[in-house]
């Protein structure tokens, strides 16, 4: 995220799209409720009436998949009035005329019939947003899980820059992300295109650097993602490696992940339980959990902290740290590391964003990255005065509605996310007792209409179609969730939501269209 | 009481928490009110961070798969079979036959060692997590 977490506190508008953080982040709505209180406007663009909209000032309940209509139509409208911050589109940014054409083709009147909200809603939510002193946008999965997540990325990027709201304290752009460390993970390169620190892997300079610093020749071509390894596990991709990872349930159509895995010549799993992937593995590593290690997360605001080993791993396990530095021997590189503190300070000689960070000065508060020498305090917000490519540039978002739409046969929209009490593919809060007893059991939520149209009621038990299969869940009837759409979160393994979901990918992130599919409803007779 | 100033295991939030330790046992999870972001706040699975550590369920050996069901074996062995294997692939196919998913619950320096493994031990950048799920 290009600011702090708890800057969001000042900010005077915030704006949040496709998050529901009140589940999901319940720490960083904490901050967002204190902007609240201190009068600013909250602003939530959802299909679903989650807990984060109950409590904003404006809820917009989009149709699944509109999100660029939305932005675009508020943009139009933006600069037809001349709320936009013309001061920093000049100095700041180029392609101003391309982005002016683009929603040339966006009346506000096109959005509010595409996202069906009211033409009038859409002008105020634009108004308050660019007017106001600092706007931060925060947006989670519910904006980049869409076969054009990148580009409603590309769309939300523009609002701000248009308006100005980047570069300063409370302003700028918030990605909530997930996982503890899926920070660390992308900035220390396990990405197929990029070396530790954003170094592209096609750049001669830039992989001559890592040969001499590794020893060995390296490839110049980007590799494959997750899920096109998965996709070609069995054909190009015949050996894998999963390191605490659980794509048999975290993946779209996990009926052919399934496949894809057990079709592999050798499959490697290291983890802490037996998850649904390890099952097909060849040869299974018993892992170390956070407990029983020593080393670095990086949150979402950038910010590195020290994790500290608290017990020793159960049995013959091993934390992962010493594991890696035996594979890493056997495959006959260098990994004569006595400690994690040497990795962090090779990290810092080959990564210049990471340049300062060293474990004495994580002591107390973290650093937050770029933090290019050991004098360099660290980096709380991004773009002040300028972008890191000069000016920023204005792109175009093309809106491509979502790759199947209901129909006749699957009549619903389904959507698929995380629920408070438990956490991903389930495998660590389902056996947090305390966790479990919050919800010990699958669900679907259905708007009340629906449930009546099928015959069903809280707690009776509904078979969810798809093309890519079905799964048999218990219904939650709720008002939270439009008529036409049922959610389904993807923790439990006894009804597994990615059986259902839709394979298609964003094109250029990859990530897969998980908000998004169609589906069908029927009623299971109790035998 | 021994307690581990560390970081919640969860979302991406990064809340610091303090686990107590008794004879070498997670048993507990406090907040920690000196962390920039949390201060002294945790949710509902940060205050649990500990439940799922001493699991019956965690995996205590490396295991092979003998027909449909798992065996135990030593660390030397375990280690030996995957390089054997894996490297084996990469010589017959060529690097790019092999990939590896590193992990968003794993550190950074866990992490800079996995890509580090699969590009400069197999010739590939066949190296990703689920940043994307």
């Amino acid at each position: 995220m290009t600011n702090s977490i708890t800057d969001l506190a000042g900010s005077e508008c915030i704006f949040i799209i496709g998050s529901n953080a009140a589940e999901s982040h319940p720490i960083i709505m904490g901050e967002i409720y204190k902007a609240a209180e201190k009068g600013g406007t909250i602003i939530v663009v959802d299909p679903r009436r989650t807990a984060v909209a109950e409590n904003a000032h404006i809820h917009l309940s989009i149709e699944p998949g509109t999100d660029i209509p939305l932005l675009a139509g508020m943009m139009r409208y933006i600069i037809d009035e001349g709320f936009y911050d013309r001061e920093f589109v000049d100095a700041r940014v180029d392609g101003f005329d391309d982005l002016k054409e683009f929603v040339a083709e966006w009346s506000v009147e096109r959005a509010a019939e595409e996202c069906r909200i009211p033409a009038a809603v859409i002008r105020n939510v634009a108004r308050i947003y660019a007017e106001a002193a600092e706007s931060a946008i925060v947006y989670c999965m519910g904006i980049t899980q869409h076969a054009c997540g990148s580009a409603n990325v590309t769309a939300l990027c523009d609002l701000a820059m248009l308006c100005g709201h980047v570069g300063t304290e409370h302003s700028g752009i918030y990605p909530l992300r997930g996982q503890n460390n899926v920070q660390g993970a992308c900035d220390m390169g396990a990405l197929p295109n990029v070396y530790p620190g954003y170094q592209d892997v096609s750049d001669h300079a830039i992989k001559a650097k890592f040969e001499g610093a590794w020893g060995r020749e390296l490839s110049g071509s980007p590799g494959l993602t997750v899920t096109e390894m998965i996709r070609s596990a069995g054909r190009e991709i015949r050996g894998l490696f999963i390191m605490a990872e659980n794509p048999a349930l975290s993946d779209p159509d996990v009926t052919h992940v399934a496949q894809s895995l057990a079709s592999l010549d050798f499959l490697v799993v290291q983890d802490i339980f037996m998850t649904e992937t390890a099952k097909f593995a060849h040869l299974v590593l018993p892992g170390g959990s956070f407990a029983e290690k020593t080393g670095t997360f990086t949150n979402t605001e950038r910010r590195f902290q020290l994790v500290r080993k608290a017990v020793e791993p159960p049995g013959n396990a091993k934390d992962d740290f010493s594991i890696l530095c035996l594979l890493g021997t056997a495959a006959g590189l260098d990994f004569s590391y006595t400690d994690p503190r040497d990795v962090m300070t090779e990290i810092a000689r080959c990564a210049p964003a990471y340049g300062g960070v060293t474990y004495e000065r994580l002591e107390r508060q973290g650093l937050q990255w770029p933090c290019p020498h050991e004098e360099h305090p660290g980096t709380p917000y991004l773009h002040k005065g300028r972008f890191t490519r000069g000016k920023g540039l204005f792109v175009v978002p093309r809106h491509t509605p979502p790759q199947e739409m209901p129909d006749d046969e699957y009549p619903f929209y389904l959507s698929t996310g995380r629920m408070f009490a438990h956490y991903h593919t389930g495998t660590m809060t389902r056996r947090s007792p305390f966790l479990n007893r919050e919800t010990e059991m699958a669900y679907a939520e259905m708007n009340p209409l629906d449930a009546l149209g099928i015959g069903v009621g809280e707690g009776d038990t509904i078979r969810i179609s798809t093309r890519r299969g079905s799964i048999i869940v218990a219904v939650r009837v709720t008002c939270r969730i439009a008529s036409g759409s049922i959610f389904v979160p993807f923790h439990f393994t006894e009804a597994r939501a990615n059986v259902l979901t839709n394979p298609v990918l964003d094109p250029q992130a990859k990530t897969p269209e998980f908000k998004v599919c169609a589906a069908r409803l029927e009623k299971v007779i109790d035998r | 009481m021994n307690l581990v100033r560390t970081i919640c295991p969860y979302c991406g939030t990064g809340c610091g928490l303090l686990l107590r330790v008794v004879d070498g046992t997670a048993v507990a999870t406090y907040p920690d009110r000196e962390h920039p972001v949390a201060r002294g706040h945790l949710c509902i699975k940060g205050w649990t961070a500990h439940e799922f550590i001493h699991h019956p369920d965690r995996l205590t050996s490396p295991l092979v798969k003998k027909g449909d069901s798992f065996k135990e074996i030593s660390w030397d062995d375990a280690i030996k079979l995957a390089m054997d294997q894996l490297l084996g692939i990469a010589g017959k196919y060529g690097g790019d036959a092999v990939g590896g998913l590193s992990s968003a619950k794993c550190t950074n320096e866990e992490n800079y060692l996995f890509q580090k493994m699969i590009r400069a031990g197999f010739h590939t950048n066949n190296v990703d997590h689920c940043a994307r799920l």
